[in-house]
């Protein structure tokens, strides 16, 4: 079991989950986040003060997967999500040591899908 | 306390009676004299009216999705400025300037040229003609705010100012001339249109339909459009609107006397009406009744009762309320659905719809004894109204359809209308206008 965080572009959230939907990946959590990477963002300009604000909005994926669906799913995020510039974001991959449904009680591999 | 209760009654009693002898030596001198009374009313009508345009700035606002708040915003607040200035140096003239064939008015009031603080007898004996020609300027800056309902969340701004100029231009002051002016030919066939349910919502209504198709769909919709960023704002954007409709109805009376509280009653009625008959339908239909179906219930009232606030009574004004309410109910959920094109926030579905069945509706209910200076409907013996009525529709629906759809292709052509794809995904707030209406941090 792996355990996925992206981050990526708040534009691009609605076409990575489509792909991921297409590889039957359905669980997702989305969360909007700050954070600060390489780029420059769009700037804002309040009564002419330019602030460049060295946090830019980004959106944070979670994804907790069984093995097999791992790479479908860095697949779809990646081509979702890249325009080709800086600031595209990045996938952490990880081990996932223990998943628990609440509901009833299963474990792992059975109570992720 | 008695005594003092007696001096104010005396003193008003006092007073009145000096305003009335005015007004009948007024009459007899034939010279029209400033009212005090429907000039203050008149003021204060021209700010209620203005202040439907914030108004429907949050009513839109609270509707699109959090990126685009303030591209509506903006826009909104650009009609007031662009539109007022259209309206000083040319508009108010081809409005309202002496008549040329029934068509349009001439080019003699251009930067108000004549238009003095004297009464113009013509269109209102009792106010300074500044008044009159300040509040109609309320009226031509919301009615291309309106139509941003239908574009909402995906033009460019500078394509936005550009064609709302020559829309104002070319398809508002031309029909408000036509209905309203004096030799337009619409007023003379006698086409009632107390308030501008002709000149301002089915005219808006049309053009928000028009575009809507030339400029398509959202991206992402209908599937994953987000719903309502803020509902609340919608709510205090209702509820500034129809507060300020009172000026735009029982203003149009242009004086302070019985027609303008026949309006204002009315008026109230029917949004009335038709916010609750908005509510039932949910209920019935959707199991709950909602927040936004009410308020665009009330809204749908007051378009629909805006033509008619002068000539019908004040149980009619129900029938028009709950009428107007079942067929925007229908058409908003049903028929657009079914013929899929993305009128945002429902510009066509609420002031078209809701505009041309105000415009029929007086030709059903209007009554003489409410109005003697109107007419009698359908359902007062007289049924050649309703046609009558039905000729103004279709000529200002063509009219408008047409031009909006040859000035929307015009100004593609130079600015494009539609903004990058990917600047409408990142949204218009940040990319049209650098800004963000809400931070993520505290």
């Amino acid at each position: 079991m792996k355990y996925i965080i992206a981050i990526i572009q708040p534009d691009r959230v609605d076409e990575v989950l489509q792909l991921l939907e297409e590889k039957e990946i359905h669980l997702v959590t989305v969360s909007n986040v700050l954070g600060r990477g390489r780029q420059k963002g769009i700037s804002e300009v309040y009564r002419s003060h330019k602030e460049a604000g060295s946090l830019l909005k980004k959106v944070k994926l979670e994804i907790a997967l069984n093995d097999q669906f791992v790479k479908p799913a860095v697949e779809a995020i990646t081509k979702g999500a890249r325009t080709g510039q800086i600031g595209d974001g990045k996938i952490f991959v990880m081990e996932l040591d223990e998943c628990v449904r609440i509901r009833t009680g299963e474990l792992d591999s059975a109570a992720i899908g | 306390m008695k005594k003092c209760k007696w001096i104010i009654l005396s003193f008003i009693v006092v007073v009145f009676a000096l305003l009335s002898a005015g007004v009948l030596f007024a009459e007899e001198a034939a010279v029209p004299t400033i009212d005090t009374g429907d000039t203050a009313w008149m003021l204060v009508s021209s700010a209620f009216v203005l202040l439907m345009t914030p108004g429907l700035a949050f009513f839109y606002g609270g509707l699109v999705r959090k990126k685009n708040i303030l591209s509506v915003l903006m826009q909104c607040f650009m009609l007031m400025c662009l539109i007022t200035i259209q309206w000083i140096i040319f508009g108010y003239s081809l409005s309202f300037g002496p008549d040329i064939k029934g068509l349009i008015g001439s080019l003699s009031w251009l930067g108000l040229k004549g238009v003095g603080l004297e009464p113009y007898p013509d269109y209102s004996a009792t106010i300074p003609h500044q008044l009159f020609m300040v509040y109609q300027a309320m009226f031509a800056i919301i009615t291309p705010g309106l139509i941003l309902g239908a574009f909402a969340e995906r033009m460019k701004f500078a394509a936005f100012c550009v064609f709302s100029l020559l829309w104002a231009t070319l398809v508002y002051d031309p029909i408000c001339h036509w209905v309203w002016a004096v030799g337009g030919f619409l007023r003379t066939s006698g086409a009632l249109d107390f308030a501008g349910g002709t000149v301002v919502h089915i005219n808006a209504g049309i053009g928000a339909l028009v575009a809507a198709l030339v400029l398509g769909k959202r991206q992402g919709y209908p599937g994953s459009i987000s719903p309502p960023h803020n509902l609340p704002f919608a709510v205090l954007g209702a509820g500034l609107l129809w507060f300020g409709w009172f000026g735009f109805n029982a203003g149009s009376a242009l004086g302070a006397g019985s027609l303008a509280v026949n309006a204002f009653v009315v008026t109230h009625i029917a949004a009335c009406a038709a916010g609750m008959t908005w509510a039932l339908l949910d209920w019935k239909f959707n199991s709950r009744p909602t927040m936004l179906g009410m308020i665009t219930g009330a809204v749908a009232g007051l378009v629909a009762i805006t033509p008619a606030a002068g000539f019908v009574g004040a149980i009619d004004a129900i029938w028009i309320g709950v009428g107007v309410s079942v067929i925007c109910y229908f058409f908003v959920t049903v028929v657009k659905v079914k013929l899929g094109y993305d009128d945002s926030l429902d510009a066509f579905g609420v002031h078209g719809i809701g505009g041309i069945w105000g415009a029929l509706a007086t030709g059903l209910w209007a009554s003489k004894s409410v109005n003697p200076a109107g007419a009698d409907g359908l359902f007062y013996g007289n049924p050649g109204q309703l046609w009558i009525q039905f000729k103004a529709v279709a000529i200002t629906a063509v009219y408008s359809f047409v031009v909006t759809f040859i000035l929307l292709k015009l100004v593609n052509i130079v600015f494009k209308l539609r903004s990058e794809k990917q600047n409408e995904r990142i949204g218009l707030d940040l990319t049209e206008h650098r800004e963000s209406a809400y931070t993520l941090l505290d």
